[in-house]
């Protein structure tokens, strides 16, 4: 660690480069707390937007009226309008006119919470409409004869339809996903300390604009690389041999 | 004390009116007043209470008092009347106004760099000064800079004092793109203070009191970027530059800058305070010279 620190500390001396992420103990303090912040933020909304995309596809199948309409009064809400606006909305309007009402002080979530809860819903719209084409895409004939087994609806979503359909939509997901670690980002306009924020400190206080760009870029090649090869590992692993070719 | 000021604005006119003699195509800024009877001063009308509108829509402030005062001693010096007219200018204009002369001399909040020096002639000494600060909430506990550990205070995205003044007090730093942002997060008690110019939190309080009741500056102004009041370039050494100059010292050693603080309900600046000391001592960063060092 020590010789890495010369190192940089060495390359500032001598062509100007400073990266003090490397040698300067605030700086890469917080740096690594940007990035953790990045990393499980980007993990919760990943689970959490699949977890909403499965319920919402199911949710559209309904035999009701009312929760297929609600599904896409959500699914217009979300996705027709920006993250960032998402996100000023809730935390500034939501957020305050309903502390307002309860008389609280404080705001009733941090920004974190409110990140987690707009990027996730939005990304959940997205894999709503992602899962609803897998589903589609899975045969009637096979659902009807799960149905003459005496499967009930919950069952067929469950064992029949959902694993088909989830294979059929893996790369669509895969994209939505990657889109999604990258949307964190907007979450710095409402002071989420993830990897911008902090980045976007560090290069006002040190005027190390470039380096903290290249630095910037490289977290997120790598954040999004190792995603990437996840879910392709998981692609390869669930393959059904003759299904989707 | 009034008459040698007198005095030395006679003197200066003096000197400037055989200048202009020696010169006689060039007439001096200080001579086209007096003839005139007018002096078109650029002030700041949107930056109360250093330059504002009253509910009639006249700029008034703070700095519009000193340009008045100016024009009183220039008139007493010439026994003549002469009439201040008022220029609004902004930020982004000031400099240009002074130097298409579309105003004689400039009072308009304007923070004292090298690089305006370089376009436009700020003259000795500085009459004012602005500084980093918390505007905190009553019940935050901030009493000073100490206290700011492990509370949540709002800042702008960008600025250099987070990192100086807020971190390294150990302040959990929540920092917005824009001031709105901020003043909401700020009303909503996200944080319970705001770290920035003071000079933006005076005007908060003075335009709107109520909206502001629980909030006040809470730690000392640190930081000091002074104000300069500046002339055109080719003016600094000429009457009007002197007489501007010799006026400021005035103010400060009679403490009527502390007066007008008190006059526009500004907390008292303890950089005005120090001031009166300075120039009651006869420092050199109270003469009309520029000495090295005395701006950055």
């Amino acid at each position: 660690m020590e010789t890495v620190a010369e190192w940089f500390l060495w390359l500032k001396e001598a062509h100007g480069i400073k990266l003090t992420i490397f040698y300067d103990e605030l700086d890469r303090t917080r740096f690594l707390k940007g990035v953790w912040t990045t990393i499980h933020l980007s993990f919760v909304c990943v689970l959490a937007s699949i977890v909403i995309g499965i319920a919402g596809a199911w949710l559209q199948m309904s035999p009701l009226v009312w929760v297929r309409r609600i599904m896409s009064g959500y699914i217009a809400f979300f996705r027709n309008t920006p993250p960032l606006v998402q996100l000023y909305f809730f935390y500034f309007a939501v957020d305050s006119a309903l502390s307002g009402l309860f008389g609280i002080r404080g705001g009733i979530m941090s920004s974190y919470g409110w990140a987690v809860m707009a990027l996730s819903f939005f990304a959940g719209a997205f894999n709503t409409e992602i899962f609803r084409a897998g589903i589609e895409a899975v045969p009637k004939s096979t659902t009807e004869a799960a149905q003459a087994l005496g499967y009930s609806r919950f069952q067929i979503f469950r064992y029949i339809t959902f694993p088909l359909a989830y294979r059929v939509c893996l790369p669509a997901l895969n994209n939505n996903l990657i889109n999604l670690v990258k949307t964190t980002t907007v979450a710095y306009a409402i002071a989420v300390p993830e990897t911008l924020y902090i980045s976007n400190q560090i290069w006002s206080d040190e005027y190390n604009v470039p380096e903290m760009m290249n630095v910037v870029w490289v977290v997120y090649i790598v954040l999004v690389g190792v995603l990437v090869w996840l879910m392709h590992r998981w692609e390869k692993a669930i393959r059904v041999p003759g299904f989707g070719q | 004390m009034l008459r040698s000021i007198k005095l030395a604005l006679a003197a200066t006119i003096a000197t400037a009116a055989a200048f202009a003699a020696s010169n006689a195509s060039l007439a001096g800024t200080l001579e086209d007043i007096i003839e005139r009877g007018k002096m078109v001063v650029g002030t700041k009308a949107d930056y109360a209470p250093w330059g504002m509108r009253d509910a009639q829509g006249n700029i008034v402030g703070m700095e519009i008092d000193m340009a008045k005062d100016l024009a009183k001693r220039i008139g007493d010096a010439a026994g003549k009347e002469i009439e201040v007219e008022l220029v609004a200018a902004v930020a982004s204009n000031r400099m240009q106004f002074l130097e298409q002369g579309k105003i004689d001399l400039m009072i308009a909040t304007m923070s004292d760099k090298l690089e305006r020096r370089e376009v436009v002639g700020i003259v000795q000494p500085n009459y004012y000064s602005s500084g980093v600060a918390v505007f905190a909430h009553k019940d935050s506990g901030i009493k000073d800079w100490p206290d700011l550990e492990g509370k949540n205070i709002c800042g702008t995205q960008g600025a250099w004092y987070n990192k100086e003044w807020g971190e390294k007090n150990k302040a959990n730093m929540i920092v917005f793109k824009g001031v709105p942002e901020i003043e909401a997060a700020l009303l909503d008690g996200r944080c319970v203070g705001w770290l920035y110019d003071d000079s933006a939190f005076i005007p908060r309080k003075v335009n709107d009191p109520e909206k502001w009741a629980d909030y006040s500056i809470s730690t000392p102004v640190v930081a000091d970027v002074p104000w300069g009041a500046a002339v055109r370039k080719e003016d600094v050494n000429e009457g009007i530059g002197k007489a501007l100059s010799a006026a400021i010292i005035d103010w400060h050693k009679t403490g009527m800058i502390v007066e007008w603080e008190k006059k526009w309900g500004i907390p008292a600046t303890k950089w005005v305070a120090d001031m009166v000391e300075k120039c009651k001592a006869g420092n050199k960063v109270c003469d009309d010279v520029l000495d090295e060092g005395e701006i950055k």
